[in-house]
């Protein structure tokens, strides 16, 4: 059943992400976007990772995805408008992405080999478990990251504000 | 096998049952809000409001209903007409899915039944409801931006930074109770409000948090779009904002899912902060227990009412004191709310 239910997630993931990157209008991209999060969030439902699957939701479909949207539609863009570029650029990216998708498929292949630990507890990736994992064995890379995140909020403000002071 | 199929199904042909309960339960009020609304806007005003359709107008929301369904449904030539239709469904199944978490009432266990009144005891209940909140966003976005409309795409705009300015606080208020209850879930959250400090005053959270809960209020008006901070549809200045170019059922979807919102949010409040199911007194048997929902509805009615007496009364915002008021007064309130509730429940113990 969960196998059924992967399966149709994956498959829905991989179909919406194509069609973001196919689909000519801009705005049908970002909504194709959040489609492809939506099924990403519904594999950490499949691994019993509830609160990632509502933070990942909230985060990217709610705030992230937002913002594009708005940045897009303020400036409206469509085939019209956009400058074409020419075919050195698309060469390029081809070539570029081309080259990734070698180095993501030779990292993949020695996952065979990759033991993964099968979790005898069901209820590890509840939030009680990740906060306990959080404040315990990660708070070193949980308070950096925190940190990380106040200089970003700050710098945000310094360049928000129009006649700074020095 | 053949027992725990039967009890899987049982539990499955319940849960079905209760969300056909609650989607018509939902409809029905949000229908009858606009009646209520009405006849508030009235009284406020010193009018009779409707009272044509049946006695004391009280079929006005079927008569609105026939009219929404009968009118000519417009589609403008140059919108994009696939998320033109695609925006008030959005809004509207957005609005709908945030009940499921809502616990109803208390588990009922006893003549062989287990009577759980929440289609689903997720343990991050509360973040699903700010998920769906933030999420709702998307429905006023893309049928503003599909309309192709100025005034539409001003509208959706003005929504959007708003929802967005707005979630930020309702999130921050939201953690200081998370911190007290130490729960996500909503069932726990209602279960810790139950019974009473020197057995009068109900252990509700409205009176351990009452600064978290004002802020909690005023993002829940902000979010819905209610007045004082319904800018993103001001006739003045927008002509009807994100739905100007929409009209018959889908102009109705629009109007309807604001007063789903509004149910919703009144039932999260009364949850949340006013001790949901729970009353003094749910405790002295069985059959009181089964009061808990009539209570919680009282409860929900109420704060729908307060939100009419709130639209009826206060004057619509500026959009640059909308954003002072989000950013530089209630941001900072609620941390200083979350600051103050670590502190006490570090000095006084759980």
């Amino acid at each position: 059943m969960a196998q059924y239910i992967f399966l149709t997630l994956a498959l829905l993931t991989v179909i919406t992400a194509l069609l973001m990157v196919f689909s000519k209008n801009p705005v049908h991209s970002v909504l194709y976007l959040i489609l492809t999060f939506f099924a990403i969030a519904g594999q950490y439902v499949l691994l019993n990772a509830q609160f990632l699957a509502v933070v990942h939701i909230i985060v990217y479909a709610g705030a992230i995805m937002v913002l594009f949207l708005f940045v897009l539609m303020l400036l409206n863009l469509n085939e019209d408008s956009e400058p074409q570029k020419s075919s050195r650029w698309k060469i390029g990216a081809g070539i570029t992405s081309g080259l990734l998708l070698v180095t993501l498929v030779g990292a993949l292949k020695g996952s065979i080999q990759l033991q993964v630990p099968e979790s005898s507890n069901p209820s590890v990736g509840l939030v009680e478990n990740l906060g306990k994992v959080l404040f315990t064995d990660f708070v070193v890379p949980f308070e950096i990251a925190g940190i990380l995140f106040l200089a970003a909020m700050v710098g945000a403000v310094m360049v928000g504000k129009r006649d700074l002071k020095v | 096998m053949t027992a725990l199929l039967l009890l899987i199904s049982a539990v499955v042909i319940q849960k079905m049952a209760l969300i056909l309960i609650l989607f018509v339960v939902t409809l029905g009020i949000a229908a009858y809000s606009t009646y209520g609304e009405r006849k508030v806007a009235a009284f406020m005003q010193d009018r009779l409001g409707p009272d044509r359709a049946g006695p004391f107008g009280i079929l006005q929301p079927i008569a609105d209903g026939i009219k929404m369904f009968t009118k000519e449904d417009f589609i403008p030539r140059e919108s994009n007409r696939m998320l033109f239709i695609l925006g008030p469904g959005i809004f509207i199944f957005v609005a709908l899915m945030t009940s499921a978490v809502i616990p109803w009432g208390t588990v009922f266990t006893g003549f062989g039944l287990h009577v759980d009144l929440q289609v689903t005891d997720v343990n991050i209940g509360i973040l699903y409801v700010m998920g769906f909140v933030s999420l709702g966003v998307y429905g006023i976005m893309i049928g503003g931006w599909a309309s192709n409309n100025k005034y539409s795409l001003f509208g959706a705009i003005r929504a959007s930074s708003q929802m967005i300015s707005y979630e930020l606080a309702m999130g921050l208020s939201i953690i200081a109770i998370v911190m007290l209850s130490g729960t996500l879930s909503l069932r726990g959250i209602a279960e810790g409000q139950a019974g009473a400090w020197w057995g009068i005053i109900p252990q509700w959270n409205i009176f351990v948090q009452p600064l978290g809960f004002l802020i909690f209020f005023v993002c829940a008006l902000a979010e819905t779009n209610r007045a004082p901070f319904d800018l993103p549809e001001c006739e003045t200045e927008l002509v009807g904002g994100y739905h100007t170019e929409y009209s018959a059922m889908k102009l109705g979807f629009f109007l309807f899912a604001e007063y789903i919102n509004m149910f919703v949010s009144s039932a999260v409040i009364s949850t949340v902060y006013f001790g949901g199911y729970n009353f003094p007194g749910i405790d002295a048997g069985w059959l009181w227990g089964l009061m808990g929902p009539v209570v919680l509805f009282a409860k929900t009615f109420f704060f729908i009412f307060v939100f009419m007496w709130i639209r009826w009364t206060l004057p619509r915002f500026r959009y640059d004191q909308l954003m002072h008021l989000g950013w530089k007064v209630l941001i900072p309130l609620a941390i200083l709310n979350m600051v103050l509730t670590g502190g006490g429940s570090l000095l006084f113990g759980q």
